[in-house]
Formats: C-alpha cells, sequence, structure tokens
C-alpha cells in the first residue's frame, strides 16, 4: 500500500508547496498592492457593475448537473466491470446489457422530455 | 516490496524522481507556450516571439519573471479563502495526474533498477480520471469566489462543459479497459507490444481526443474563456502569479491528457530500441516524448484551424452525439472481445 501511493504523497506535498514558495517569494520582487477604486471593482470592461454579480442563472445547469451524476455513476459502474469482464464470460455481458438496456431508456426519456436541448 | 534498510534508498529514488518529473514538466510547459505562439504565428503568417532570445527561445523566461514582478491585485468583494484556494487547487490536481503516468520501462543506476515511473499504480487509470475531474473544483471555485460577472458565467460554463464531456472521456476509457482487462498503466502499454490499441479502438481513440480537447477548455470547445464574450472566463479577476497558476494548469492537463492518449491508444513508451543498455532504457523515453509532442502539435494545429462551437451547439454534441456513440462503442467492444474468446 505505501510503496504504491507513498510516492502520490510526495508528489502532492511538493506540487503543492511549489507555488505556496513561489507565491511568498514573489511577494518580496512585486510592488505593493496598491488599491485604488478603479482597481478592486470587479472587471466589466470599465463599465462600474450595476448589481451583485451572484444573480439567478438558467435552471439548465442543474439539470445538466444532475444528468452528469447519473451517467457518471453509470460509468464507474463499467470500469470494474471491464477490467474483470474476460473472467465474467457470457454472464458478464448479458448482465451488462440488462443494465445498460435500462440505462438507454432513461437516456430515450430525457432526450424526449428536452432536457438535452439547450435554448 | 520493500525491507526496512533500503526504505531510505527508495524515499532519496522517489524524491529524485518527483524533483525530475516536476522540473521537466514545468520547463516543458513554458516551451509549450512557446510552440503554441510560434506555430499559431506561422498558420497565422506571422513571425510569433522573435525578440527575446533567438528566434524568441527567451521569451517563456521573461513571461515567467514578469508574472513574479506584477502587482498581485485582489478585487475588493471577491471570497477571499476561496480565491486563494482556487488557484492552488486547479495547479496542484493538473500536475498530481502525472505521477501515474509510465514515461519508459526502467533504468538500472549503480545496479538498482529503477521503473520510469513516479508509481505504478494498479488502479492508475482510475486515479488519472478521479484526480482530472476534480480539476472542476479549481475552475468553478475560482469563477464564483470571483464575485463578478465574466468569472461566474466562465466558471459555470466550463463546470457544465467538463462534467458533460467526461462521461463520454470515461467511456471512451472503458472501451480500452474492455480490451486490456487491468488499468494499471505500465499493463495497457506492455499489452501493445503486437498491435497499438488505435488499430483495435479508432472510434474510441476519436471519442477519447474530442472529449480531451473540450476537458482541457482547447478550441474550439475553449467557451469558458472565449475572449470575445467573457474576456478570460473563470481567471478574469486573477493577476500576477495566481493567474500564471491557472495558465500552468491548464497546460499540464493539456500534456496529461497528452500522455494517457499516448499510453491508452499509441503504445506508450514502445518503439524500436537497440544500442548499449543506456541508450537502451532512455530511448523508450525519447519515443514517448516524441509521441506526446505530436499530440500537443496537433492540438495547437486545431486551435489554428477551427472557429469555435456555439454554446447550444457544444452542449448538443457532448450529450446527443458523444454520448450515444460512446456507449455504443463500449457495447460493440465488448460483444467483439466475447465474440473472439469464445
Amino acid at each position: 500500500m505505501l510503496d504504491q501511493y507513498g510516492p502520490i504523497l510526495i508528489f502532492f506535498v511538493i506540487a503543492a508547496a511549489f507555488p505556496i514558495v513561489v507565491l511568498w517569494l514573489a511577494r518580496f520582487v512585486r510592488p505593493r498592492f496598491n488599491p485604488t477604486p478603479e482597481k478592486v471593482m470587479p472587471y466589466e470592461c470599465g463599465i462600474t457593475p450595476e448589481s451583485d454579480a451572484r444573480g439567478r442563472y438558467t435552471v439548465r445547469f442543474y439539470i445538466i448537473a444532475i444528468l452528469f451524476v447519473i451517467f457518471d455513476v453509470e460509468t464507474v459502474y463499467l470500469i470494474p466491470w471491464a477490467v474483470q469482464y474476460q473472467v465474467l464470460g457470457l454472464f458478464g455481458l448479458v448482465e451488462m446489457l440488462v443494465f445498460l438496456g435500462i440505462l438507454v431508456v432513461g437516456y430515450i426519456w430525457i432526450w424526449k422530455r428536452g432536457a438535452l436541448e439547450w435554448v | 516490496m520493500a525491507t526496512h534498510s533500503d526504505l531510505p534508498l527508495l524515499l532519496l529514488m522517489t524524491l529524485a524522481k518527483v524533483v525530475v518529473v516536476l522540473g521537466v514538466l514545468l520547463t516543458a510547459i513554458a516551451y509549450i507556450v512557446w510552440m503554441e505562439r510560434k506555430v499559431v504565428a506561422h498558420i497565422q503568417s506571422r513571425w510569433g516571439p522573435y525578440l527575446v532570445g533567438p528566434h524568441g527561445l527567451l521569451q517563456p523566461l521573461a513571461d515567467a519573471l514578469k508574472f513574479l514582478f506584477k502587482e498581485d491585485i485582489v478585487p475588493d468583494e471577491v471570497d477571499r479563502p476561496i480565491f486563494w484556494l482556487a488557484p492552488l487547487l486547479a495547479f496542484t490536481l493538473a500536475f498530481l495526474s502525472i505521477s501515474v503516468i509510465p514515461f519508459g520501462e526502467s533504468i538500472t543506476i549503480a545496479g538498482h533498477t529503477i521503473p520510469l515511473q513516479i508509481t505504478d499504480l494498479n488502479v492508475g487509470l482510475l486515479f488519472v480520471l478521479a484526480v482530472t475531474s476534480l480539476g472542476v473544483y479549481g475552475v468553478a471555485l475560482a469563477g464564483w469566489s470571483s464575485n463578478s460577472k465574466f468569472p461566474l458565467f466562465g466558471g459555470l460554463r466550463s463546470s457544465a462543459q467538463l462534467i458533460s464531456y467526461e462521461l463520454s472521456l470515461g467511456l471512451a476509457v472503458v472501451s480500452v479497459v474492455l480490451i486490456a482487462g487491468s488499468l494499471s498503466l505500465r499493463e495497457i502499454v506492455e499489452q501493445q507490444r503486437g498491435l497499438w490499441n488505435i488499430c483495435k479502438q479508432p472510434l474510441g481513440f476519436l471519442l477519447y481526443f474530442t472529449a480531451a480537447v473540450a476537458e482541457t477548455n482547447r478550441t474550439p470547445f475553449d467557451l469558458p474563456e472565449a475572449e470575445a464574450e467573457l474576456v478570460g472566463g473563470y481567471h478574469t479577476e486573477y493577476s500576477s502569479f495566481k493567474f500564471a497558476m491557472f495558465f500552468m494548469a491548464e497546460y499540464a492537463n493539456m500534456v496529461t491528457v497528452s500522455c494517457l492518449a499516448t499510453s491508452l491508444f499509441f503504445g506508450g513508451w514502445l518503439g524500436p530500441v537497440f544500442g548499449p543498455p543506456l541508450v537502451r532504457s532512455l530511448l523508450p523515453v525519447l519515443w514517448f516524448a516524441l509521441k506526446v509532442l505530436a499530440f500537443l502539435f496537433v492540438y495547437i494545429w486545431i486551435r489554428g484551424t477551427l472557429p469555435r462551437f456555439r454554446y447550444d451547439q457544444l452542449m448538443g454534441f457532448g450529450w446527443r452525439v458523444m454520448l450515444p456513440v460512446a456507449l455504443l462503442n463500449v457495447l460493440g467492444t465488448s460483444l467483439i472481445v466475447a465474440w473472439r474468446s469464445v
């Protein structure tokens, strides 16, 4: 376990430390942050922002997120199945056909309901 | 298994490998940016960087210094902790996935055989998929914490795009796993000794590469940072080295997906080897690097050639073309594998 995942931990620590160290070192060479009202304003091509940025946005993003969860779980199921596929033989094939069949019915339904249209 | 006595040696070796890989990767990224500017410039009949060093070869160095010497502007209304966390997250995760990529067979130094890979995880492929999909947090958090309209829209668009194309990416990879029967990248490469997977999975490769281009936010799928409509997308409010971190993360992701494409479909480090032992162990690294470089060139070539998608086209393509085709590809592959084993 450790000889497989240990190196990843080392890699992670170094990869995380590098940007922090550089950011810290850059403090000594970059000019001090000198805020002016224009500089600290949210950037909107030079126009003063009218309202808060976090307004309402289209519900389609949520629908996409929900659909993603369904299909991603499916992909996650497929991965162990694919690794063991040649061991499972015909049983594995039929099992997965049933699983995918149910999923495809759902997929056709969401397509028909227009969840995949982006108006 | 490592015995107690050679644990320090193992640690030292890993540390050395990590430092070398990170160093090479950072340098490579700097010069990929140079290559991109040069290639796109030549496609458009321009010269590209020319003034800093011969043929602009020192340009990446100048850019890096400039990033360091710039004032670090933090707008007033941002969520400070998240605003700081997002670039760190993007950077670290983009680099982390490189740790399971095998870039050569092994090298023998002073009687020790060192595999040319930071660690050979038995679920390596799954690890890469997991870490690259965590990358969406960097983008989404950056867009959200900036509290500004352009970054917010960029972040939202980007998250939706990343998760949509991740499905096809995952399914394209599943069909390779079906053939290989393993998730270890080293084993997958070893199995391509006879025939590269591109011959068995041409459609799978096409799906993988299209999804990978979308996953890395590159043209023609670069809507999250479409300069003409969203200024810079999720990193509009970032300046100085924090911006550089997003920039490097993006290129590191490009390198990762190119490495993965090479390992999964183009036989990884496999290629003709000859000569004395040292050359014999270094040649595979060269083959690997050349294949990855070819992929990166194709990336830049695509950027210089294709216009950008419209957002509804992008989502429609991902959900109504890529997903069903990827599912059919998995189905077809499983049928062929079953038929051949009967």
